[in-house]
């Protein structure tokens, strides 16, 4: 029943999807508002049907329909609740549906948010989302079929790769990055139809940007909480390790990051209209090779997913969407001419191009040792991997220049800088950073990168807090009375929010580049066998092992060991890292147990223990400033929101 | 030739030797930090030319080659392509603690450096496929916990594996 139920929907959506592929273009091209009207139609059925589907699929799995291969794939009667909703999205078929699903619901979002506006380039636009959308529902009717019967109906099933139902940030991390995945295809459609329409005009950019900035932050919020999911999960300390299918979640989020700065010299200077829509289409396409690499198999990692047969149609829509991109850009890119110029070299525009060449570069030297393997081996037959120093040595100078940027930038006036007022605006954060220079020196650290990171950090921060402050401020005169410079700072909040929202997420930044150098060049790490009553000594924290203790779950067996944690003498209760045994894995899943201490994470695994409780091997860490990537997540967000936050008719009236 | 011709000329000439510039770099630090995915035969077949590298090797612990030092956490064994000794192999000397379940028979992966005598590695992997496959006899894990379940009779029978 739910195998036919599925089928039909997955049809009526492709259906839907290449009927509105098609009319789409023909309305585009003839400028036909019937043609228009269709298409949005097209685009409804398209985006209830793949989104009923998906009820479907997490019913059949919430009422354990075996008879669904899916289900027979990733579910277990055994399985807690959100395990078995979650198994959603924890298998090749069954992450496809949700993928196509969530493209149902941005394309449903995008065509009520445009209704009667933009009229001209919608039919385009939705044309292009619905190619892509009929691609995905393509692989769900043939190779990649998540609701294909099977006969007999097996009793039970294995439940989902234990890795993933270890934690519960699993809910969390994989449809936060998948928004910010599949909501990118909606700038990409808008931007492809600005080519195929061969103009730019002011209207199409609030949609463009409005509907960057939702995936953006998006796959931000994914990007981190994928690293910190691997942080309290995978057991080895760290939060980030160069794993293929981590790059391909941060390719696109640096394409993407690059678009959001040159959109603003666009917006501001009337340049770099083709420059700033590739850089959309750019973001677009590594999102494709990114899915193509965690979906295919072709590399080995905790996301890959099994060997699969939809590898070749895959690349194959990836040449399809490049060579039509790069046409539709050379073909038609000359139509969207400049309308103004760039300004000095000094100037704020240039730090906007440098910030934009800096991603860049990032974007590709990840890029490159991301598909090296794949390379050499399919030209040389060597099976060989890229080693994580590789990409550290590249990044921490870029990383280092984006935030030199970061501060240099707002310091720059649009058009030509006076040199003597620039010396002036930067007095202050170079201060900053020479106060934090000699006190980092004066605490003893002597490494030069951390070093140059946290100076340049407290420039960009002093920099922000005060673009902030200034924004708020604009204006104010003390003498109006305290209700007037409320009003006032209200109003110029509303104002300038997509200036002080950009500050914000700036500020989030720097807390991660700051926590990204502590935590790699400070971090301590032990390994010792300990019997009852041993302890391990980290530096001033010292870890006691007390006892071992079993606990039997319906879907696991998990072992725990417990460990008093104390910092000198003072006591800080216990730690108790676990493997858990899952009946379908042999080798147990580890769960480590962390504390954060004043800015330090303790942070414990259990690598093996004796059968009667005797011995534990415990591997420890102590991480500084970890936690500052998770903090910082609040300024992403709020910042973002503040930033694109809509504006409302007209500002509220303020006297001056 | 107009200024400002010449001026993109010279912005377009200028990107261009740094993206090779680039390019370089880029490439010739990737080669500094391969890590090559081998084999005990790949390994002695190439081994006057690995001194310098950081090898992944995959193959079989060997039955009745494993020492384990809990002093000094260091594990020592023979590597080689089938679990029973003999045939090519390779000599691991690894240090940190093995894995829970690691014991002789089964696949794993080191990665390390070879001296030509010995493979010394700093990271130990169990190889795990994520195929469902019922535990074997004398393998069931749960033997392991039932004895420090505290307080709670064994519920299911032994060896009875989901």
């Amino acid at each position: 029943m739910n195998s036919i139920l599925g089928h039909l929907l997955v049809h009526l959506g492709l259906g839907a999807a290449g009927f509105g592929l098609v009319l789409g273009l023909i309305a585009g091209f003839r400028q036909s508002p019937r043609g228009l009207r269709w298409t949005e139609i097209a685009a409804y059925v398209f985006s209830a049907a793949l989104i009923l589907a998906n009820l479907v699929m997490i019913w059949a799995l919430l009422s354990h329909d075996f008879s669904v291969s899916y289900v027979a794939k990733v579910g277990s009667r055994s399985s807690p609740t959100w395990v078995t909703v979650v198994s959603l999205w924890s298998s090749l078929e069954g992450s496809l549906l949700f993928w196509a699903g969530v493209l149902g619901a941005f394309i449903a979002l995008f065509t009520i948010s445009s209704r009667g506006r933009f009229r001209d380039y919608m039919a385009f636009a939705l044309a292009i989302s619905l190619g892509v959308a009929a691609f995905f529902t393509l692989l769900l009717a043939g190779p990649a079929d998540p609701f294909a019967p099977i006969s007999p109906v097996p009793a039970d099933g294995p439940g989902p790769n234990p890795l993933l139902q270890n934690h519960l940030l699993m809910v969390l991390h994989p449809p936060a990055l998948y928004l910010g995945y599949v909501g990118l295809t909606i700038p990409y459609a808008i931007a492809m139809a600005a080519v195929l329409r061969g103009k730019l005009g002011e209207g199409w950019l609030v949609p463009l940007r409005t509907w960057t900035l939702g995936p953006w932050i998006l796959l931000t919020v994914g990007i981190i909480l994928g690293g910190w999911w691997a942080y309290e999960v995978l057991g080895w300390g760290g939060y980030w390790a160069w794993d293929p299918v981590e790059n391909a979640s941060l390719l696109p989020w640096l394409a993407a990051t690059g678009y959001l700065h040159s959109a603003i010299v666009h917006e501001r200077r009337r340049v770099l209209k083709v420059w700033t829509l590739s850089l959309v289409v750019v973001a677009f396409l590594l999102t494709l090779l990114g899915t193509f690499m965690t979906r295919s198999g072709i590399f080995n990692s905790v996301h890959a997913f099994a060997q699969s047969d939809i590898g070749p149609v895959f690349l194959a829509f990836i040449a399809v969407a490049l060579l039509f991109s790069l046409g539709a850009l050379a073909g038609r890119g000359h139509l969207l001419e400049s309308e103004g110029r760039l300004g000095g070299v000094l100037s704020r525009e240039t730090s906007f191009l440098l910030n934009n060449l800096v991603l860049l570069v990032f974007t590709f030297t990840v890029l490159l040792g991301t598909i090296y393997p794949l390379l050499t081996e399919a030209l040389q037959g060597r099976k060989v991997s890229v080693g994580e120093p590789y990409f550290n040595q590249m990044a921490a100078p870029l990383g280092l220049m984006l935030v030199f940027l970061m501060g240099v930038g707002p310091a720059l006036p649009w058009g030509r800088a006076d040199l003597r007022r620039l010396a002036g605006g930067l007095g202050p954060p170079v201060a900053g950073a020479l106060v934090t220079l000699i006190a980092t020196l004066a605490l003893g650290l002597r490494e030069p990168l951390p070093l140059a990171t946290f100076a340049l950090s407290v420039f960009a921060t002093v920099v922000a807090l005060r673009e902030i402050g200034a924004t708020i401020l604009a204006h104010c005169q003390t003498s109006a009375g305290a209700a007037a410079v409320l009003q006032r700072m209200a109003h110029n909040l509303v104002a300038g929010r997509r200036r002080i929202g950009g500050h914000v997420v700036h500020l989030g930044v720097v807390m991660i580049v700051v926590a990204i150098a502590a935590s790699s060049s400070y971090k301590q790490v032990g390994e010792s066998a300990l019997g009852i009553g041993q302890s391990l000594t980290l530096g001033d924290f010292r870890l006691t092992y007390l006892r071992t203790e079993g606990r039997e779950d319906p879907h696991r067996f998990s072992v725990a060991a417990h460990l008093a944690l104390s910092r000198g003498e003072t006591p800080l209760g216990e730690l108790a890292p676990r493997l858990n045994f899952y009946a379908t894995q042999r080798e147990p899943v580890g769960a480590p147990a962390v504390r954060a201490v004043r800015g330090r994470d303790v942070y414990a695994s259990l690598l093996s223990f004796e059968n009667d409780g005797s011995q534990v091997v415990i591997k420890a860490f102590v991480n500084p400033l970890v936690s500052w990537l998770w903090w910082s997540l609040p300024l992403l967000c709020g910042g973002t929101l503040l930033a694109a936050w809509p504006r409302r008719r007209a500002l509220p009236e303020v006297k001056r | 030739m107009k200024p400002q011709t010449r001026k993109a000329l010279l912005a377009v000439g200028a990107l261009a030797v740094a993206a090779a510039a680039l390019g370089v770099l880029a490439l010739g630090n990737i080669e500094e930090n391969l890590v090559y995915y081998w084999t005990p035969t790949d390994l002695l077949a190439k081994q006057t030319s690995v001194q310098d590298a950081t090898i992944r090797l995959g193959g079989m612990v060997q039955k009745e080659s494993l020492v384990w030092n809990a002093e000094t956490l260091s594990l020592r064994f023979t590597m080689g392509e089938k679990p029973e000794p003999g045939g090519p192999s390779v000599v691991v000397v690894s240090t940190g603690a093995p894995p829970q379940m690691f014991r002789e028979g089964i696949g794993c992966i080191v990665e390390g450096r070879f001296d030509g005598q010995i493979f010394h590695s700093d990271r130990l992997m169990v190889k795990h496929s994520n195929e469902y496959r019922p535990p074997e006899p004398g393998e069931d894990p749960r033997k392991k916990y039932e004895t420090l379940v505290p307080e709670r009779p064994a519920t299911h029978p032994s060896g009875g594996g989901r």
